[in-house]
């Protein structure tokens, strides 16, 4: 099972504040025993939401606002991709993400399982899947030439 | 008993077993030993967990209750020596001493690499190096072994108990061989590895969960392995080679669980991300071996080649029978060679 792990925005994260060298280390420990465990897919860190912007949908109107944006807490400040047995297995993992040690305030983390093609049912059809793969194994390609 | 305490502390079970008891046996340089230790605290956690809740650094705690049990035993083993040499007996067992023991704590990788090629050693045979493997280094319990590999479980059992016999009788050092020995017990743990992948890969639609989850656990195995001997071209090439087979599996059955071949697959359905992942652990590997790649190099090279391909058509099979050559020359078998004359008829 794949899941998204998401780290949420802080003041600091939101104010540009940069982790100190030892926030690195810290949390590159944490990252490396994912990695030695043959766990990680993926891990990011996001910038400040006034380095974001966003586009409304609304009927025929797109409305572009740039950041920053409010209710930081709610905000995404970076993710990582994992592959787990289960929820309760990356529950324990992420218990041990240094996160508000790096952060210096109360946050959370929030879980989601990535879906897989099988979940999205019958709507997803075979030639639609088909067509998913071709692209992305053109977008593969074009990153390997890049 | 609280069941959400109980699943944490099984998963938790998941993430500490392996280094525990690499930590634990090298204090006590004895697998056997080391694990009942291990198990001995996993008792404790269940006990008091539920009441205490898990404990913020489980793993330490563990490894702190399992270390104060073992160095209960020494002392015990200590006072039992000292009375007999009282009475003039001389004894010629070293025995380890406790302070310089508890104060190690680093070096956990060394002892990860240490455990597993003891688990895997060619002493026992390939059945008890991979229930052992799963045991100690996958965390798995007798049970899921069993349902894993369709044994009754007291068969697991018994082959777990009989493997740690014979690595205690062999005196089977806690060490990563060196020199020439390396590649031949290297060999050793990559075949329980990728036995132990196959043995899920070849799970059928009705079969257990369980069946099909160990070629997670192989490729777990093995991307740890990969870590831990990051210069070795079989590794990565069996990582590649594991990660590529897997990505297919969602293609490999039909609806009512009959297998597809290659050549009907439906190539959308492929893991996109092994694929990915596995071609780079190809690419490692064929860096790394450079001349002179070894079987599951070359295997996951011909893997690599159906990845690749978009289309059933689009295969290149003339270099597919150019690695089937080569694998012929490295490991001579007839299933060998009837791919390379099947990829040359492709051709």
């Amino acid at each position: 099972m794949r899941f998204m792990v998401i780290t949420k925005a802080t003041a600091n994260s939101e104010a540009g504040v940069m982790p100190k060298t030892e926030d690195f280390e810290t949390m590159g420990k944490f990252i490396e025993e994912l990695v030695d465990a043959g766990v990680l897919l993926a891990a990011e860190g996001i910038g400040p939401s006034s380095t974001g912007t966003r586009i409304y949908f609304d009927g025929e109107k797109k409305t572009v606002v740039d950041g920053p944006f409010a209710e930081t807490k709610e905000l995404i400040g970076g993710f990582y991709l994992v592959e787990m047995k289960s929820m309760q297995e990356c529950v324990e993992w992420f218990k041990r993400c240094p996160i508000q040690q790096v952060s210096g305030e109360p946050t959370n983390i929030e879980i989601r399982r990535l879906w897989s093609g099988e979940d999205f049912g019958e709507e997803f059809t075979a030639e639609q899947r088909e067509a998913v793969a071709k692209r992305e194994e053109k977008a593969d390609a074009a990153y390997r030439s890049a | 008993m609280p069941t959400d305490t109980h699943r944490a502390i099984e998963a938790v079970w998941r993430i500490e077993a392996a280094r525990l008891i690499a930590g634990l046996t090298r204090l006590v340089r004895d697998i056997g030993v080391a694990e009942e230790l291990a198990q001995d605290a996993l008792v404790a956690a269940l006990e008091q967990w539920p009441v205490t809740g898990v404990p913020d650094n489980p793993g330490a705690w563990l490894m702190t209750t399992a270390k104060r049990r073992a160095i209960d035993q020494i002392r015990r083993a200590e006072t039992y020596k000292r009375k007999v040499a009282e009475v003039g007996r001389e004894l010629t067992e070293s025995s380890p001493d406790i302070g310089t023991l508890v104060a190690e704590d680093d070096g956990i990788g060394d002892d990860l690499l240490r455990l597993v090629f003891v688990a895997c050693h060619p002493v026992l045979s390939t059945e008890a190096r991979a229930a052992l493997t799963l045991r100690l280094l996958g965390g798995l319990t007798t049970d899921e072994i069993a349902r894993a590999f369709l044994v009754p479980e007291p068969t697991v059992a018994q082959r777990i108990v009989r493997a740690k016999k014979t690595l205690a009788g062999a005196q089977v050092p806690f060490e990563v061989p060196q020199g020439e020995e390396l590649a031949a017990r290297l060999a050793s743990v990559l075949e329980v590895v990728y036995l132990i992948f196959n043995e899920g890969y070849s799970a059928t639609a009705g079969d257990d969960w369980m069946r099909p989850e160990l070629c997670q656990d192989a490729m777990r195995l093995g991307r740890i392995l990969a870590r831990l001997a990051p210069r070795e071209p079989e590794v990565h090439g069996l990582v590649a080679l594991m990660e590529i087979q897997a990505s297919r599996s969602a293609a490999r059955t039909g609806p009512g669980g009959e297998p597809i071949l290659l050549a009907e697959q439906n190539r959308a359905r492929w893991d996109r991300w092994l694929i990915r992942h596995g071609l780079a652990a190809l690419e490692r590997a064929e860096s790394l071996a450079g001349d002179a790649p070894g079987p599951y190099v070359l295997q996951a090279a011909i893997a690599g080649c159906h990845a690749r391909a978009r289309r059933f058509e689009d295969t290149d099979w003339v270099r597919i029978a150019a690695l089937y050559e080569r694998l012929a020359a490295a490991t001579p078998s007839p299933v060998v060679e009837l791919n390379r004359a099947m990829a040359l008829a492709m051709a």
